[in-house]
């Protein structure tokens, strides 16, 4: 019995470490193919609109919200030392150092990646990707590296906007609390933040773009047993994505740190 | 006939999946502008034969032949080259399901050709025309039949006028009177050069649209020949499918 289950865990072990790999070749073969002609530049846009465009009404509703909570969290703490002016600032440093990027990642990844998963899926069970293939089309540079790159795109878009809702709900809680005008406001905003705050997040969001859009596109592509396949590949890209996203988080903050001294300061 | 005049040539194919045989030790010839039939039981390996033929499968052992260029061995980029001359009808005629018919049909035209836009869709709306879905141009694919998918698929195998079209099931889910419209239709590309390899299990289709039969069977082929030869083959397995289109 014992032996049995240590057989099963032994394969669940050696099944995951398969599909890890085969994922990192499928990711590192994007990207080489991002960066090699032909490129799918139509497609491309067209991904980016799908992907970028039809999620920016959950991410601005969401970075007003956390924008909101994050300022009223704040002031609660920074008002007992007297340090209710500085609320604008540590909120801004906060959205764009960290909680705009990371939020919007999972976001996307929840939106966007069930929907490559979804779509990418269906494609395979339903022998379109092969039907891409029968036409002498590269499926794996039209299908998965544009939606990789769009991704790559789009999240840094969204992250800025994300950052923007999140500074505009700041203002909202803080004008309700204590009447500040807006330019006052946005004038705190900026007092701590950099050009390198702005670097540093925009690499991070289009690496989180980069495995939103792999992961999905990946877990799409290898998709089986039908529908149930294309749900499981859907469900899985989001799961995967996110894990993926605050684990490389983490590291990407160390490497920050290291580039750029000045924000770890 | 000889290896070198082959439009398709299997030699030596096998493939397994996991413990399954499907192919084992295949070999055929197809000459150029003929139209081979392949017959079998479902699972028998028919579509795997199709999809080795345009490489979307590669064998386990043996080679595939195109015009002579083993493709089992070529690049992504030389296999593409190859695939351009070739037109391929699934099954489930896999149309791409977020565009429109008429732009599944232009879309062969629009990646690999530089013909203008009116060119393109003058000859999208011909090739669906020749299948009978004129009106069909600005449906989704959602929004038609099984046997009318099938024939846009048929339409987008046959838009960049392959010299090899590969057809997977051709009257499947189709009404008797459109079964033999299609029929018409192949047999008329037949006699226009293009070299046909067609799976079906419609025995009247074959024997109309077939130079040659193979019936496939335990992975191999089991006989082979023109529809006379199978009618006097003695297999049983032979004897049941030719039988099944005559009534007898």
């Amino acid at each position: 019995m014992q032996g049995a289950a240590a057989e099963r865990v032994g394969q669940a072990v050696l099944d995951a470490l398969a599909s890890a790999g085969a994922y990192f070749v499928f990711a590192g073969r994007a990207l080489v193919e991002l960066v090699r002609p032909p490129f799918e530049v139509r497609e491309v846009l067209r991904q980016i609109y799908a992907l970028g465009s039809r999620s920016i009404p959950l991410i601005l509703a969401a970075g007003f919200a956390v924008g909101v909570v994050l300022s009223m969290h704040t002031r609660a703490t920074l008002e007992r030392f007297g340090a209710g002016a500085l609320i604008p600032a540590g909120l801004a440093v906060a959205l764009v150092r960290e909680t705009g990027p990371l939020v919007t990642g999972l976001l996307v990844a929840g939106r966007a990646g069930a929907g490559i998963g979804a779509e990418l899926g269906a494609m395979r069970v339903t022998e379109q990707i092969d039907a891409l293939e029968a036409i002498a089309v590269d499926a794996f540079k039209y299908l998965a590296v544009t939606r990789i790159l769009a991704c790559m795109i789009a999240l840094p878009l969204l992250t800025t906007l994300m950052d923007f809702a999140g500074m505009t709900g700041g203002f909202a809680a803080e004008a309700a609390a204590t009447g500040i005008a807006w330019p006052l406001y946005f004038q705190r905003s900026f007092e701590l933040i950099g050009f390198a705050d702005f670097v540093s997040a925009t690499v991070k969001t289009v690496v989180f773009g980069f495995i939103i859009g792999s992961v999905a596109s990946y877990l799409g592509f290898h998709a089986t047993r039908g529908t149930e396949g294309v749900g499981d590949a859907s469900t899985r890209a989001v799961v995967a994505s996110s894990i993926l996203l605050i684990l490389s988080d983490v590291l990407l903050v160390k490497l920050i740190f290291i580039l750029f001294p000045q924000i770890g300061s | 006939m000889s290896s070198l005049a082959a439009a398709v040539e299997f030699d030596r194919v096998s493939k397994a999946f996991g413990d399954r045989v499907v192919l084992q030790d295949v070999s055929f010839a197809i000459a150029p502008g003929t139209a081979f039939g392949v017959l079998g039981r479902s699972g028998t390996g028919k579509s795997v034969t199709l999809k080795h033929i345009i490489g979307l499968i590669r064998p386990d052992a043996g080679r595939v032949l195109v015009h002579g260029e083993d493709i089992t061995e070529l690049r992504p980029r030389a296999l593409a080259r190859v695939r351009r001359r070739m037109g391929f009808l699934f099954q489930e005629a896999a149309l791409f399901d977020s565009i429109t018919v008429g732009e599944n049909v232009a879309f062969p035209l629009r990646r690999h050709t530089r013909l203008g836009e009116a060119a393109i869709v003058a000859r999208a709306r011909q090739r669906l025309a020749d299948v009978e879905l004129s009106d069909a141009f600005d449906a989704m694919p959602a929004d038609l039949s099984g046997g009318m998918r099938k024939r846009v698929g048929l339409a987008r195998a046959m838009v960049l006028d392959p010299d090899i079209l590969l057809v997977d099931e051709p009257s499947a889910g189709l009404d008797p009177i459109t079964s033999r419209e299609i029929d018409g239709l192949l047999i008329g590309l037949r006699r226009a050069g293009t070299t046909l390899v067609v799976v079906t299990h419609n025995i009247p289709s074959a024997r109309a649209i077939a130079d040659e039969l193979a019936v496939l069977g335990d992975g191999r082929i089991v006989a082979r020949g023109t529809a006379a030869d199978l009618d006097a083959n003695p297999d049983p397995l032979v004897q049941a499918f030719m039988r099944a289109g005559t009534g007898g």
